[in-house]
């Protein structure tokens, strides 16, 4: 078996040991194989983006890494935990997690401040004006300190959004998974939630996202993996494999999006 | 003329003046809903003569009013029924409080996972579908008469509090499944999210599933208070001295069923509020759904 940070196939060694590892990930429903034999490194800092039609196994992968979904063989490493172990304790390795969803997912019965500060009271015992004063904090930096006392029912797809990655971050996670969070909203705010995703990569964050933006991928992606039914294609920096893919399945991907103007 | 679309209002936007065309719309409005209900008063009228005058000339008549609408012993009935009502009400506050402990106790207990909570969940399960499918007479019957001729010394023979068990025991079943329904109704996104920030299997019962589940079946509970509303009268079969076997005596004392009717009155008087708290409770979550709330 493979440890963290030796090369898997096709994988270049990196000198310092990344933060999340995923070494021959496969994923079976009943007889439909979703992932077979992912590789997949994100280094500390790095922003790691998967790109891949509709159903290429992208979303499942993020599951899988955060034990939503138990894998069906591979190993995923998270720092030099192996957490595909069984023996493994799901609960202590979402709390190193951050997860935004498609949907949002906000809890519809607690204001946006109630949303954010759910874990670091309940799961990191902060005390509560501690809790609250960080998720201002989180909630200022997201641009809505002013709905910290709204409900989710009364926000924008934007704002839903932000709100569920200010929730993310109010535990300080290792690592921050992004599931298409920007598919279910009005195209004029894309924007937002975007630009928020690129200042929280600035400020250090480790991120493994799925996404159909192709030009925040370009912008922000340090590395580009390409997934198609299952298998990683192609993988590097955005600059070689959207800009000049090798496979020809890439080229074929990239020509459709771009066909259907989500290259911008 | 043209109308401007006027969505939003700000303060500083002045809306044209009313049109000819809307006032006349309005005036219209008006002059149909000042008929209507004129013609809805009319009509009520007519139809409660009609069915007064037939009521009075039917045959019989004077003697189904002798035996169940006589006036003077409905008023002497009152205060002896309503102070059986009043062992009602206190049967029926103490059992709900207790059914719902019980029932939300029993849900939690179907739907917690683990290999260890197996004969648990057999347990509860087995709960629902036996007390849920046995008549409540009949599980009245055996706890009151038959706990009390266990002769044990340390179980209670008062037919009120035994009356109160059964009533627990088997709106426990109904109101456990209310609550399990709801809970599974809450979508497994909720769940994911909970789990996603790290919370355990119960801190997310807790604080995520149940506070939305809950919410989500008080209009099928305050329909099962209705109907526990009316079932605390069977504690009368065990010999409490609620409403309906003060009825019962008076019935037997004047040869006259009119005791009754005022104990059905009392119920009925007693459903209707619930009833409307109820609708209003069902109206409010299907708005609530309708709105398109995020879930």
């Amino acid at each position: 078996m493979t440890g963290p940070g030796t090369a898997g196939p096709g994988l270049e060694e990196s000198s310092a040991r990344p933060v999340l590892s995923c070494r021959g990930v496969t994923k079976v429903f009943g007889a439909t194989p979703v992932l077979r034999g992912i590789d997949v490194d994100v280094g500390e800092h790095q922003a790691v983006v998967l790109i891949g039609a509709s159903g290429s196994g992208k979303s499942t992968l993020l599951r899988c890494a955060n034990l939503l979904e138990t894998v069906s063989d591979g190993v995923i490493w998270l720092d030099d935990i192996d957490i595909t172990d069984p023996r493994c304790d799901a609960v202590v390795v979402r709390r190193r997690i951050g997860t935004v969803f498609q949907a949002y997912n906000l809890f519809p019965h607690m204001s946006v401040l109630d949303n954010v500060t759910l874990a670091p009271r309940v799961v990191q015992k902060l005390p509560a004006a501690e809790a609250k004063a960080r998720a201002m904090d989180l909630l200022d930096r997201v641009g809505l300190a002013d709905k910290a006392n709204d409900f989710p029912d009364r926000l924008s797809g934007g704002q839903a959004q932000r709100t569920a990655i200010a929730r993310a971050l109010a535990y300080q996670p290792r690592l921050l998974l992004l599931d298409e969070i920007t598919s279910a909203l009005d195209p004029e705010l894309v924007g937002e939630v975007l630009s928020l995703v690129r200042e929280v990569k600035e400020q250090g964050m480790t991120i493994l996202m799925a996404t159909h933006e192709m030009g925040f991928a370009r912008d922000v992606a340090d590395t580009v993996c390409f997934l198609d039914g299952g298998v990683l294609i192609e993988s590097g920096p955005p600059s070689q494999v959207l800009a000049d893919p090798v496979e020809a399945r890439t080229r074929q991907f990239l020509d459709r999006v771009i066909g259907s103007g989500r290259s911008q | 003329m043209t109308y401007p679309v006027q969505v939003v209002a700000p303060q500083d936007v002045v809306l044209p003046p009313v049109s000819d065309i809307e006032l006349g719309r309005r005036r219209y409005r008006r002059d149909r809903a000042v008929r209507s209900t004129a013609v809805a008063a009319v009509s009520t009228l007519l139809f409660a003569f009609v069915v007064a005058f037939g009521l009075s000339r039917a045959p019989g008549w004077s003697r189904i009013q002798q035996s169940f609408f006589d006036f003077s012993l409905a008023k002497k009935s009152f205060h002896p029924i309503l102070d059986g009502l009043w062992l009602n009400l206190r049967v029926l506050a103490v059992s709900e409080v207790c059914i719902l402990a019980l029932a939300l106790l029993v849900a939690g207990l179907r739907t917690v996972q683990g290999a260890v909570f197996f004969p648990v969940r057999v347990l509860a399960t087995a709960y629902v579908d036996f007390f849920r499918g046995l008549p409540l007479i009949i599980l009245l019957y055996l706890i009151g008469f038959g706990v009390p001729g266990l002769r044990f010394s340390w179980l209670p023979n008062n037919p009120t509090v035994l009356g109160t068990i059964a009533l627990v025991l088997c709106y426990g079943a109904y109101v456990a499944e209310v609550f399990r329904s709801g809970i599974q109704s809450v979508h497994p996104s909720q769940r994911a999210a909970a789990a996603s920030i790290g919370l355990t299997y119960m801190q997310s019962m807790r604080l995520v599933i149940l506070p939305q589940a809950i919410r989500r079946v008080v209009p099928p509970l305050l329909n099962d208070f209705v109907a526990l509303q009316k079932d605390v009268g069977l504690i009368s079969v065990l010999g409490a001295i609620d409403a309906v076997r003060q009825a019962q005596i008076l019935q037997a004392q004047y040869f006259n069923f009119t005791p009754y009717v005022v104990a059905g009155l009392m119920f009925v008087v007693l459903a209707i509020p619930t009833g409307r708290v109820a609708d209003a409770a069902a109206a409010r979550a299907r708005r609530r759904e309708q709105s398109g709330s995020l879930v």
